[in-house]
Parts: C-alpha cells; sequence; structure tokens
C-alpha cells in the first residue's frame, strides 16, 4: 500500500528521469529544451503532491465555518513563481535557438561543432 | 540617516533592479552606461557601508515587508555575505566602468542599452543570492542572474558564444533545478525556508533520508553552478566568447557566488544535524578540489587562447577555495574564503587587461599579442603585476590565500604536508602558462616584423587613459591587500568561524 501511497513521487522521479536522459542524449537542440521543461516540470509536480493535506480543501477562508482542514498553500505559490522562471528560461533557450539555427543554419549539435571546428 | 542605513540590505538589491528598467527607457548607449555605471558605483558604496556596519555592530537582519522571519523573507549581512557583495558590486563597478570603451567594438549601438540592463539584473541577482536569508528567495535569485548572465554572454560578437550559452544555459538550468529539489525536500521535512530556521528544525526530523538526499541535490546542483571540477563543462566558453567587460565581470565574482552559497548550506545548514555531514563533505570535494587544482592548471599550460587559458586557471583556482573549505578546520575556511576575495581580484585584474589588449592586438591568442608590451607598455606591466598575484607571489594578494591554505594543510600533520604539492604543482604550472605570455608579448617578434612597415602591424596603441586608470587601480588593490591583508583576513576568519559554529 505504501508504493501507491507514494505514487506521486515515482512520478516525479520517472518524469525526471526521463527529461534528464533527453537532455543528455538527444542532439536536436530543441529536443534538448523539451527534455529540460520535462525535467523542470516533474519538480512542480514535488512541490504540489508534498502540500496536499488529507481530506483537506483549497485554502479559502470560509465564513462561519470552524475546524477546516486546508491543503498547505505556499508549495503551490512558490511553484507558480518556479513556473514562471521556468517560462523565463525556455524562451530565453528558444531564443538562442533561433539565433543559433539563423547563424549555423543547423540546430544539431554535432553539426554545429563541426563548422565551429573548421 | 539612521532609518536609511537600516534599510541597506534591501538597498543593495532595489538599486541596480530598479534601474535596469531605467537602463532600457533611456535607449541611448551613454546615458544607459552612465545609469548603470552610477547603480553599481552606489551598490559598491552601499556593500563598503555594510561591511563597516558589519564589522562594527555585527550582522545585520531585515524584515523585508516587515513580517517576522521564520515567515517572512529575511535578508541576512553577516561577515562572509559582506566579503561576497564587496567582490560583486566592485567586480561589477571595475568592469562597468570600462565597459563603455570596450563594448563598442562589440556590440551594436543600438543594443548596448539592452546589455547594461541584464548587466544590472545580473548585479542585482548576485546580491540577492548573498544577502538573502531564504532558500527559496534565492533560487528566484539565482534564476534573475542566470538569465542575466546567459544574454551577457550570448552578446559576445562571435558566433560561438550562442553555442556556448546553450550549454551554460542547459547546465545551469540542471544546477538550479537539483537545488529547487533539495529545498523541495528540506521544506517537505522542516516545513520552513529561512535558513537559521532550516538548522533549528532539521533537527527535530525524525527521518532523516530525505535531508539527506536534499543535501547531495543542493551540493551538486550548486557544484554545477559554481563550475567545480567535473562540472566546469560550460565555464570555458562561456568566459571565452563573452564580451571582454563580462567576462571581466563575471570571472571575478560569479561563481563565487554559488560556492558561497554552497558553504553556507553545507557548513551553516547540514554541518550540526547530519551526523558526520562534513566528514563526508570532505572525503567527496577534497578529490575533486586537488583534481581541479591539478587539471586546470594543467590544460591551461596547453591553451593558446588567453580567455580560455584564464578560464582553465579559474577552474584550478576554484579548487583552491574548495581546498581549504574541506580541510575542516578553522584555518583551512579561512584560506578557502579569503582565497575567494584574493581570486577575484587577480582574476578580475587579469580580465580587465584583457579588456584593454583587446583594443590594440588583433587576436587574443598567445601569438597574436606577440610584440604587445612595445605597444602596450602599461597594460602588459599591469598583466604582469595581477599574473603575479594570480601564481601567488609574496607581496600580492593572492600569495595570502595560498599561503594560509599551505599552513592548514600543514596543521593536519604528516599527510596534511602531502597534500601541499598539488598547490605547488598547481602554481609551478601558473608560472609557466603565464610566463608563456609575458614572453610572446615581451620577447615575440610583432607581426609587422622587425624593420617591416609598422603599417603592417596590427593597429592600435596603448588604450586610453581611463581604461589605464581602471586597470591600474585593480592591480594596485592586489598589492595593497597582499602588503594589508587585514580586510579580508579579518572577514574570511569571522566568515570561517560562524560557519564553523565556533563561539
Amino acid at each position: 500500500m505504501e508504493f501507491l501511497g507514494l505514487y506521486n513521487y515515482w512520478v516525479f522521479a520517472i518524469l525526471l528521469m526521463t527529461g534528464l536522459y533527453a537532455v543528455i542524449s538527444r542532439a536536436n537542440l530543441i529536443k534538448k529544451l523539451l527534455g529540460m521543461t520535462m525535467f523542470q516540470a516533474a519538480v512542480f509536480l514535488l512541490y504540489i503532491s508534498m502540500d496536499k493535506v488529507d481530506g483537506g480543501t483549497a485554502p479559502i477562508i470560509q465564513v462561519g465555518a470552524v475546524d477546516q482542514l486546508y491543503s498547505n498553500p505556499l508549495p503551490q505559490v512558490l511553484i507558480l513563481t518556479a513556473i514562471v522562471v521556468g517560462i523565463a528560461t525556455l524562451s530565453l533557450g528558444l531564443a538562442i535557438v533561433v539565433r543559433i539555427s539563423e547563424t549555423y543554419g543547423t540546430i544539431e549539435e554535432g553539426e554545429i561543432r563541426e563548422i565551429d571546428e573548421e | 540617516m539612521n532609518a536609511f542605513s537600516d534599510h541597506l540590505p534591501a538597498i543593495q538589491i532595489i538599486v541596480p533592479l530598479l534601474t535596469a528598467p531605467l537602463a532600457m527607457l533611456l535607449r541611448q548607449r551613454g546615458l544607459a552606461w552612465a545609469a548603470a555605471t552610477a547603480a553599481s558605483l552606489f551598490s559598491f558604496a552601499v556593500a563598503v557601508a555594510l561591511v563597516m556596519t558589519v564589522r562594527d555592530v555585527g550582522l545585520q537582519s531585515y524584515a523585508v515587508g516587515s513580517w517576522p522571519a521564520p515567515y517572512g523573507i529575511e535578508l541576512i549581512v553577516d561577515d562572509f555575505a559582506a566579503l561576497l557583495l564587496l567582490i560583486v558590486t566592485g567586480a561589477s563597478t571595475c568592469a562597468l566602468l570600462i565597459a563603455h570603451t570596450s563594448l563598442k567594438s562589440e556590440i551594436a549601438d543600438d543594443r548596448q542599452h539592452l546589455f547594461y540592463t541584464a548587466w544590472l539584473l545580473a548585479l542585482a541577482g548576485l546580491s540577492g543570492i548573498v544577502v538573502s536569508g531564504d532558500a527559496f528567495n534565492i533560487f528566484v535569485f539565482m534564476e534573475i542572474s542566470s538569465l542575466a548572465t546567459y544574454i551577457l554572454v550570448a552578446g559576445g560578437p562571435k558566433r560561438q558564444a550562442l553555442s556556448a550559452v546553450f550549454k551554460y544555459l542547459i547546465m545551469g538550468t540542471i544546477g538550479a533545478t537539483f537545488y529547487l529539489i533539495g529545498v523541495g525536500l528540506i521544506y517537505m521535512m522542516t516545513g520552513t525556508l529561512n535558513l537559521a530556521d532550516m538548522e533549528a528544525r532539521i533537527g527535530e526530523v525524525s527521518d532523516r533520508n530525505p535531508v539527506l538526499v536534499a543535501g547531495g541535490f543542493i551540493t551538486v546542483g550548486l557544484a554545477l553552478k559554481a563550475a567545480v571540477f567535473p562540472l566546469h563543462g560550460w565555464l570555458p566558453n562561456a568566459y571565452t566568447y563573452a564580451p571582454h567587460a563580462a567576462t571581466a565581470f563575471i570571472a571575478a565574482c560569479s561563481t563565487k557566488v554559488y560556492l558561497y552559497v554552497l558553504l553556507r548550506f553545507d557548513f551553516f545548514v547540514f554541518q550540526g544535524n547530519l551526523p558526520g555531514h562534513i566528514a563526508q563533505f570532505s572525503g567527496f570535494m577534497l578529490p575533486l578540489a586537488i583534481a581541479a587544482v591539478l587539471i586546470g592548471s594543467g590544460i591551461a599550460l596547453f591553451e593558446k587562447d588567453l580567455k580560455r587559458l584564464l578560464a582553465y586557471s579559474s577552474i584550478a583556482q576554484i579548487g583552491y577555495i574548495l581546498f581549504g573549505a574541506s580541510l575542516q578546520s578553522l584555518t583551512g575556511l579561512t584560506a578557502g574564503i579569503a582565497h575567494m576575495f584574493n581570486h577575484a581580484l587577480a582574476k578580475g585584474a587579469l580580465f580587465l587587461a584583457i579588456v584593454s589588449m583587446a583594443s590594440a592586438c588583433g587576436t587574443l591568442t598567445i601569438d597574436g599579442v606577440a610584440g604587445a608590451a612595445r605597444r602596450m607598455p602599461y597594460t602588459m606591466a599591469a598583466f604582469v603585476v595581477a599574473s603575479l598575484s594570480l601564481i601567488g607571489i609574496p607581496g600580492t594578494a593572492g600569495f595570502i590565500g595560498k599561503w594560509y591554505l599551505v599552513v592548514a594543510a600543514v596543521e593536519l600533520g604528516p599527510y596534511g604536508a602531502l597534500l601541499i604539492a598539488p598547490i605547488l604543482a598547481s602554481s609551478l604550472m601558473a608560472v609557466l602558462y603565464i610566463w608563456k605570455v609575458v614572453e610572446s608579448a615581451y620577447f615575440g617578434a610583432s607581426r609587422g616584423g622587425e624593420g617591416g612597415d609598422t603599417a603592417a602591424a596590427p593597429a592600435g596603441s596603448e588604450s586610453p587613459w581611463w581604461v589605464l586608470a581602471v586597470l591600474w587601480g585593480a592591480v594596485l588593490l592586489n598589492v595593497y591587500f597582499g602588503l594589508q591583508p587585514e580586510l579580508p583576513l579579518g572577514l574570511a576568519r569571522d566568515a570561517a568561524t560562524s560557519l564553523l559554529a565556533m563561539p
């Protein structure tokens, strides 16, 4: 039962490693960036999973309700920031890929290296 | 006045952060440069004021928005942070003062204001990492400074800058994400993000395993950001192809800021709570540090490109800093921290000399600078003095750090004495690779040829006086802090004392 209880964390680990593997193994720069995004998204899942309180509702104060159980809102706020950072990184990365494609005429890592070594 | 000085830790971040959009709106390159330089000079003044306050009064804590510490974000300036602030703002100011001249040939006029915007964001981010006492806040500032630094590097005139920055971006993001995973795991176990609160609460955690994993993620993530061997792959090309002025700024401070966070986590947060943590840290880092010291200098020996040569030398210097930290003693840690300051001075001055050389030498390779000393005697003389500091000749700042490293190694007993060997070997290699440059510049034949027409020689002569003034200012600081090392050593010793939690 403990295995299923940690379901989210297993998904986190698998996504994380898949992303990292893509970054390392793919030669195409866009695919590398996709891997990086997956890698970051896995961490978002880690934060979102940890804030869930069993039986907890959305952390909004309701009039008249006493002893309500809330999920922890802080990790969600943190990850909102991290998502913004991720988007900024991805867009900067894509902008660089566009420039690379304009200057080198390719976005394959090996071909770029060959052109540089000429 | 009192109210103003209370807010110094926040002002340190806010001024460059708010000047950044201003520099963008000014659009004109002269105005943007003036705004950036003024902001950087002001930050430097704030850093000096903070150093004096920390020396007189002690630790400065600032509650952002008046939210008290464990709940709100806390800014903390202690001796260690004050020393790093001096490095960051000083490097930025020196490099900016001459950036206006050197960027002319590297970046199109209508884009320079954007470059200065990115520069200010990098400055704000790096200062933010240093003063922040909140683990997640450090991550945010880390990304602000990293994204801005990618833009600075990508501004380089050669196309290789683009492939270099892509590699840097991927590796930097992986490093930052590793750090984020670590912080998340600690938050999961302790429910706090404040470093001091974290330190107090990790001890109460019943299951230590997630914290151990977090320690691993944070250490490796930050080591990647700090270019600790063998995670240094992004550094040589990023330094080589960035615009020269930006290299002077980044090389002097950015890796040290990440080392600072690394030391704060491993010593301040984990040390007292995870049994044997520091012994594990040493066992892990010491071999890497020694490898960095030897391999970094070894590769520098065979490099032809000056900036890449200095970049590999930086990898070796990061090794020295970690070497000091992994000796687990007060002297060792003091030496490591003092070496951060001294290396920033030496490497900053060397890259400023590169900025000055770039104007008169066609290519910045060992053959390219042949005969440069005749055309630009003051620049080359500055290069030589800064090199002496890098090598660690007595009387220069570089000597102080290395001397204390040797003392700390000897303190360990007979085995410690063996550890001196890599330091000495690496210093000898530094003599050799610097000598190759000096030999070429002083004794090499100019490419115009002896007696040939001078028009064939690379155009340009000595740099304008303001470039030389900044360069020599940095060089003389190397000599000054070599003879009067009390300030950096005092800060480093107090920083090491508090990191090791000694009374």
